[in-house]
Formats: structure tokens, sequence, C-alpha cells
């Protein structure tokens, strides 16, 4: 049936329902914290999922606007009786299952499958819950139907109020057909897009959108509407007839106003200067809440939503445009002439594309606080089901991040968290018995540094334990030297290989065995590096380095025979050409050099990838020292070429196809047009 | 409106039907489906890439797209031959797939109807599986090309390889 709506009022529609689920999970987790329901949260909570209901019977997912009716009853009990015992965990579980149960629904939706899951279960256990809380709060308050009712509203488009002469009073009764549902809301609609068409509108039942009660009425005795406008009795009919569900219309013209009085004895006009978007109750109580919305839809204006193809699109093309500056005004042609005007210009034209690639790349940066929200969400869900108490704390969410690398960090984090919870916090009592806070805590920071993001899961928990993790890769076979030289940071990074868990029980959360490896490939898969840091019984630290982007680097461009190659300058620590006597060659025939009493390893490029070079003595060559994953090595090349911002591009797939090179990460177009190839320090490291 | 464009498209793949462009190694004529070719460029600066087979020349920068190039010499495992002048790049897209082949020297465009192509003879050698149909233009023969083998083939010989 969702044919009928065209695809932006789906997206629409999906758009504006996560977004209030968003609202809701925040709201449900603040009261969480204050372990109470305030009034404010249960007007939040109820007007949120009033939304989705109504927006959701619209679009026909009579699934999700069940669940929402459910809650909203629920909730419509709580705001009205104000009960005061209240099973305040079982509640957030509720609702937290209601939202989770649309969001299923929602991704069918928006991967264009039926939303077919069955919500009955659900709304059944809500309305015993609810049922449950009437049977406890009985004594002395009879649950009475609301009595104050809320103030009839018209809507009245403005400036339109004072003509009233030469216009046609009309009076149209709509009936629905059978078993439509949600009438009144169908009938909210018709008066909605009546506001454009005619002057003044009335309708009976009155309120149609506070007041279920008015289903029934227009199930019975149809909607009736009263309207003046000046256009003719065929385009009144026919505006009516658009209406979906219509099974029965009256349109009568009115000879006089006779009909309107009725409504303009004691009735206030409310004039509506914005868009209405969908009912909202306002209630006093609210008010707070009402302002934020139209805080949030104020803000929702300067902001528009990019298909990030077209981003990714706009950033390929700005690096062009910066090869191609580069190509102009370093063209050989150039070269020996004085061009004072020329120089001037393109100095110009140098300052405005480095401003356009720093906005087209702080377009794409976005701040992590979205991620680390979700984390709340994980630790309350976590807490709950392990049975220990842990809080989140959140520092430094505000630092942006390249939206590419966001996408791919979310996992590795959430894997983290849960790690830190599963395996870092102690049950509740062992932390007692150790002098601990009862609470245990997860602090999720991060911050810049340099060109790349540092971020931290730290949780304050039992720490690493060196032996097991010892025992452990003994039984794994995973040492490669021996165990009385490796340092506590070797021993603990030995959690990031494959196959290694030290829980013994897998469980919901974690344990699986693929865990910590997994994230690093992930991290690694952006560049970023992974590292953990433990203290015995005070806690673990694991922090993963994260370039700022992907796109653009700083690179040394290195030559080695005819072939270019570029080496992220973060992993470069110092480049020289050395002395003879500092070279050492083991009887493997390993070649190594000492630098300030420490022994690196070399690797010479040109043999590495095969390249004819005439540069094969160290002595005439260059050495560049690479620090990776805190070792050192060295690269040997012929010569440096210098230092500049490239924009990394990936290889053809063809090649990648064809076959997985390692230690290349990608290629990059030079000044001249030629193509360098940028290196993997990961990965040559790993080739060593 | 529908039915124009689809015959417009139609009638542009017509146009394309039974047009290849030729091209030569060594003493063979080769053809190659028109609708493949994107353009012909003259031989530009490569820059190798390691570890690959070594009818992979490398990577070459087309007006800021990379694409890659194979000899296609090479590949059908004939001598190497420095590139001069007459070298050309015929730059291929198959499925969204950009190639460059390098090819001793490009000839012109032919129509070669259906009837003047034969299947080539049923051999167990290499060199045939590349070549869908032998075209016959008056006295010459042309060698068609298969270009999705051309391209898809080296997985199976690389596992082969490895």
């Amino acid at each position: 049936m969702a044919e009928q709506y065209n695809e932006s009022m789906l997206d629409m529609y999906i758009f504006e329902t996560t977004q209030n689920l968003e609202q809701l999970e925040v709201c449900i987790l603040d009261t969480e914290k204050s372990s109470c329901y305030t009034k404010t949260a249960i007007d939040e909570i109820f007007r949120i999922m009033h939304t989705i209901k109504g927006s959701s019977a619209m679009m026909l997912f009579s699934s999700i606007s069940k669940v929402a009716h459910s809650i909203e009853d629920l909730f419509y009990y709580l705001r009205e009786q104000k009960p005061h015992n209240i099973d305040c965990s079982g509640l957030s579980d509720l609702v937290l299952e209601g939202s989770d149960f649309i969001k299923v629904e929602l991704q069918k939706i928006k991967s264009g499958d039926k939303a077919d899951g069955d919500a009955s279960n659900l709304t059944n256990r809500i309305k015993e819950f609810l049922s449950c809380l009437k049977q406890q709060n009985s004594y002395g308050t009879e649950i009475v139907e609301p009595v104050s009712e809320p103030p009839v509203r018209y809507y009245i488009a403005p400036d339109k109020t004072s003509n009233s002469l030469s216009q046609k009073a009309f009076k149209a009764t709509v009936c629905f057909e059978e078993g439509c549902e949600m009438e009144n809301i169908r009938a909210y609609t018709i008066i909605h897009n009546l506001k454009d068409f005619a002057d003044e509108v009335y309708h009976l039942p009155q309120d149609i959108i506070d007041n279920d009660e008015s289903i029934s009425i227009i199930r019975e005795e149809g909607f009736q509407v009263f309207l003046k406008t000046d256009k003719s009795y065929e385009k009144t009919l026919e505006f009516f007839k658009q209406t979906i569900f219509l099974k029965d219309l009256e349109l009568i013209e009115l000879e006089n106003d006779e009909e309107f009085s009725q409504f303009n004895k004691n009735n206030q006009i409310l004039l509506e200067a914005g868009p209405i978007k969908v009912p909202q109750l306002e209630y006093p109580a609210s008010k707070e809440s009402g302002g934020k919305e139209a805080a949030a839809i104020v803000s929702n204006q300067s902001i528009i939503s990019v298909n990030v193809a077209k981003l990714d699109k706009l950033m390929d093309l700005v690096g062009e445009m910066v090869i191609a500056e580069a190509m102009v005004t370093q063209n050989p042609d150039l070269k020996g002439l004085e061009l004072e005007n020329f120089q001037k210009a393109s100095r110009q034209l140098h300052k405005i594309t480095s401003e356009l690639q720093d906005m087209v790349m702080s377009i794409r940066m976005v701040p992590l606080s979205m991620t680390f929200q979700k984390m709340h969400r994980l630790v309350r869900d976590m807490g709950r089901k392990l049975d220990k108490e842990v809080q989140l704390e959140l520092i430094g969410e505000e630092t942006e991040v390249d939206k590419n690398i966001i996408e791919h960090i979310s996992d590795p984090l959430m894997h983290l968290v849960r790690n830190a919870i599963d395996h870092g916090i102690e049950a509740t009592e062992d932390r007692e018995a150790l002098g601990k806070a009862k609470a245990g805590k997860v602090t999720l920071e991060a911050k810049n540094a340099g060109s790349d993001v540092l971020v931290m899961v730290r949780d304050d928990g039992r720490g690493l334990d060196k032996e097991r993790i010892l025992h452990k890769a003994r039984e794994n076979d995973l040492l490669n030297k021996p165990e009385q030289e490796m340092s506590d940071k070797e021993i603990f990074n030995l959690i990031f290989l494959p196959g290694f868990s030290t829980k013994e029980a897998v469980s919901e959360f974690s344990g699986r065995g693929v865990g910590m490896d997994v994230v690093v490939k992930n991290i690694e898969a952006v560049g970023g590096m992974v590292s953990v840091d433990s203290m015995e019984g005070a806690g673990s630290t694991v922090t993963l380095k994260i370039p700022l982007t992907l796109a653009i680097i700083d690179g040394m461009n290195v030559r080695v025979g005819s072939s270019c190659y570029t080496i992220p300058t973060t992993a470069i620590k110092e480049s020289f050409r050395p002395k003879e006597m500092d070279l050492i060659q083991d009887p493997d025939g390993n070649e190594m050099i000492m630098v300030r009493g420490q022994c690196h390893p070399i690797l010479r490029l040109h043999q590495l990838y095969g390249v004819r070079t005439e540069i094969t003595e160290f002595t005439d060559g260059i050495l560049i020292m690479i620090e990776q994953d805190q070792k050192f090595f060295c690269i040997f090349a012929d010569e440096l070429l210098g230092q500049q911002q490239v924009v990394v591009k990936a290889l053809p797939d063809y090649i990648k196809r064809t076959r997985k090179i390692q230690g290349l990460a990608g290629c990059t177009l030079l000044g001249d047009g030629s193509i360098s190839l940028i290196l993997d320090v990961g990965g040559l490291a790993g080739k060593r | 409106m529908g039915e124009n464009m689809e015959q417009s498209v139609f009638e542009q793949e017509d146009t394309q039907r039974g047009r290849f462009l030729t091209f030569t190694l060594g003493r063979e004529s080769y053809g190659i489906e028109i609708r493949y070719v994107t353009e012909i460029i003259g031989i530009q600066q490569i820059t190798e890439v390691p570890e690959l087979p070594e009818y992979i020349r490398g990577i070459i920068n087309l007006r800021g797209k990379i694409i890659p190039v194979m000899d296609v010499r090479l590949r059908f495992k004939k001598d190497f031959r420095e590139y001069n002048d007459r070298t050309c790049v015929i730059v291929i897209d198959i499925s969204d797939l950009s190639i460059g082949l390098i090819v001793d020297s490009v000839s012109e465009v032919i129509s070669i109807p259906d009837s003047e192509i034969v299947v080539p003879p049923e051999m167990n050698k290499d060199s045939s599986k590349y070549i869908k149909g032998i075209g016959k233009v008056g006295s010459e023969v042309k060698l068609l090309l298969d270009c999705e083998r051309l391209l898809n083939e080296d997985d199976i010989e690389n596992i082969s390889l490895n």
C-alpha cells in the first residue's frame, strides 16, 4: 500500500521517526540516571509515541502504530493518574524494547521490505504492565477520563481571515471506508490540506486528534467540515474526492453563515504562522520540550543532508584540482622565466585551492558524539544483563573525524566497550570486596594528536592478567619470542592476535575468540593502530590511533630507480645518509644499522619491489627511519624528492583483484602528472 | 517516450554491431569489438607496480583517472618489444573496469558481418582461449579477441601460479 505515497514522504517519515526514537532513548536513559520519571519526561515520551503512532498509521505501518499506541496509552495513564509506585526499570525496558521493535521495522521499510513484524506479544505485555499499574494504584482515584479538554484549536491560514466577502460556505460530510483505521488522523489530514484551500475551516467532532472517541463518532456519523472559500462548488468537490479511503461524500453549499455561528461563540481563533506538520500536543507543562522542538526545527533549516557519494566526488575533484594547479604553476615550460604577474596570480590561485581543500575536508568531518552516545544504550543493556553496575563517561565527544572513518570505528568501539564491561569490570560483590567503588566505570575519551585522533576506552576493572595471557598464548602457539624477553606491553598486545580470547565461556556479548583481532583489522583498514595498556587490579586502557582523514595525507616522496614512492610523513622518524661504519650484516645476510646505540633492520625498497636502480650502496642513497607499533626499521631509497600533501587514490580494481599487494596503500598523482605509489608502513613492517 | 529510448539504444548498439577495431601484434592482425573501446592513446609514462604478473606493465594516469595497462604481447606470451611511436594503448571498458591494452599499432575500424566470422579451430593450446572467432576480410584474417576472458582468466592462472 505504501506505493500510494511518494518516496519523499516515506523518506521524511523514516527520518522523523528515527529522530524521534533517538530522542526517546536519550529521554529514557536520562530518566534512568535520575531513576524516576519526571513529568517532563513522561510528557515527552507521550508526545513522541503519539507522533510515531499518528505518522505510522498514516503510512499504513500498522504494527509500528500499534506498538506506539500501546506505549502511548501507558504514558497517558502515567500522565493523567500520576501513580506513585512505578517499576521504573521495568517500564524503561518495555519502552526500549518497543523502540527496538520500531527500529527493526524501520530498517525493513528502508530496505524496501514489508514491515511485517508481529508486535502482539510486545503490546500484550505493555497492556499487562498497564493493567498491573492500574490495579496497584486503584486506591481512591478512579480512572477518570480526562475532564480538562484541551482547548480547541482551529487552523485558519493567516492573512485570509479578513476577506469573508464573496465567499461561499460549504458543508461537507465525509465518511471513510470501514476498517481503514485511524479515522481521526485521516480527518486531520483533510483539515490540514484545507488550510491552503479554504479561508475558514471548522469541523465536527472538534477535537479529532486529542480525543480517541472522535474515531467512533467519525465512523458512525461521518466527519463534518464547514468551510468558507472563494473556490467554486466543483473545485471543492474535487478536493474532497482526493481523500484516501473515501466512501461517501456529501457536499452542500450553505445559504448563510448560520451554521458557522455555532463555532464562533466562545472559541478562540488560533492563527498559525508557521507550517504545521504533525499535530503536536502542547500542554502547559511540556512547554520546555515544546520550545526545544521549535529550536530543533529552526536549526534543521540551516542544515542540509547531502549524499556522501556526492561529497566523495567533490573531494576527488578538489584533489584533482590541486594536482592540476601544481601542473600549471610548476610547468617545466615556465622554467627560467621571470614572470612576476604570473607568480602573483598563481599564489592567489594556490591560496584559494588550499582554502577550498580545507573546506571540503571540514565538510566531511563529523563529531564522534553520535558514535559515543550509542554506547550509553550498550552499557545500560549489558550492565543489566550481567548484573554489573557500570557508569559510562564520555570525554571529548566533540572531536571530529572523517565520515568514512567514523563508519569504520563504530563497530570496533562497541566491541571494546563490551569487552571492558564483560571482561574488565568485576562483579559488584568482587568490587566491594576489593574496596573499589561499587559501580564500575568505563571512560570513552577522544582527543586530537597531530594529524591523528586518539580514542581511548578505559575501564577501572581488574586489568589484564599477564599470566593468563601468556598461558593462553603458549597453548595456541602464538609466542614469537622467549617469554622472558617480552615487555609487559608486548604481552598485553598478544590479545590482538587472531584466535585469542582469555574468556573460557562464550557469553552473549563477547568471548567468541574473534574479538580483538577484528578490532585491529578494522582499525588498520583505515590506517590506524591499536595498543593496550593495563595495570593489574586497576583497569586497562585500549588506545585507538586513527588518522583524521583518509583522503589526503602528508607524504614524503622518495625515488627508487625511475619509480617514485610516497611514505606517510607521520610514520617517519628521521632520514639520514648512513656511514659505512654503522652498517652491520648478520650471518643470514640481514642488513642492519646502528643509530645512537640502537640497532635497526634495513629494508631495501629496490630489492623488495624489484626496481632497477644504480644506487645499491647504502652510503650512496638515503635511509628513512620508520616507526611502526613502537618498532623501528629503515627503508633504503635512492633519494628524497620532497614533502607534499597527496590525495590518496585506490589502486585500480583490476590490480586489486589480481593480487593483494602487501605494503602498498594506494597511489597518488604528483604535480607533474606522474604516479607515485603510497607505501603502507604497517604492511612493510610485516614484510621484513 | 520509453519506446523511443529503447529504439535509440537499440540503434546505437546496432551501429556498433559487427564493427571491430583492428590492431597488429607482430605479423598477426587482431580485432576487438568496438563497443568495449573508449579511446586510443599513445604510449604514456607507466608507473610500475610490484608483484604483478609480467604482462601488467603498471598503471598510467589518464586525465586524473588511474588505470592499469596490460601488454598484450606479453599476455600472449610473445617476446617483449620496445615501445616506439607507433605503440598504442587501447583503453577498453568492460563492466566498469577500465584497462589499457598495449599493442604494436592500431590499424582501422572495419565491419565484419557475422557470416564472415568462423569459430576458431579446436586446439588444446592456450593461445586460442582468448580468441572468440576468426574474421575474414578479403584475403586477410583477423583474430577477434574475447575481452572478458582476457581480463578475467588471470584469476585462474594466478591460482595455478601460486
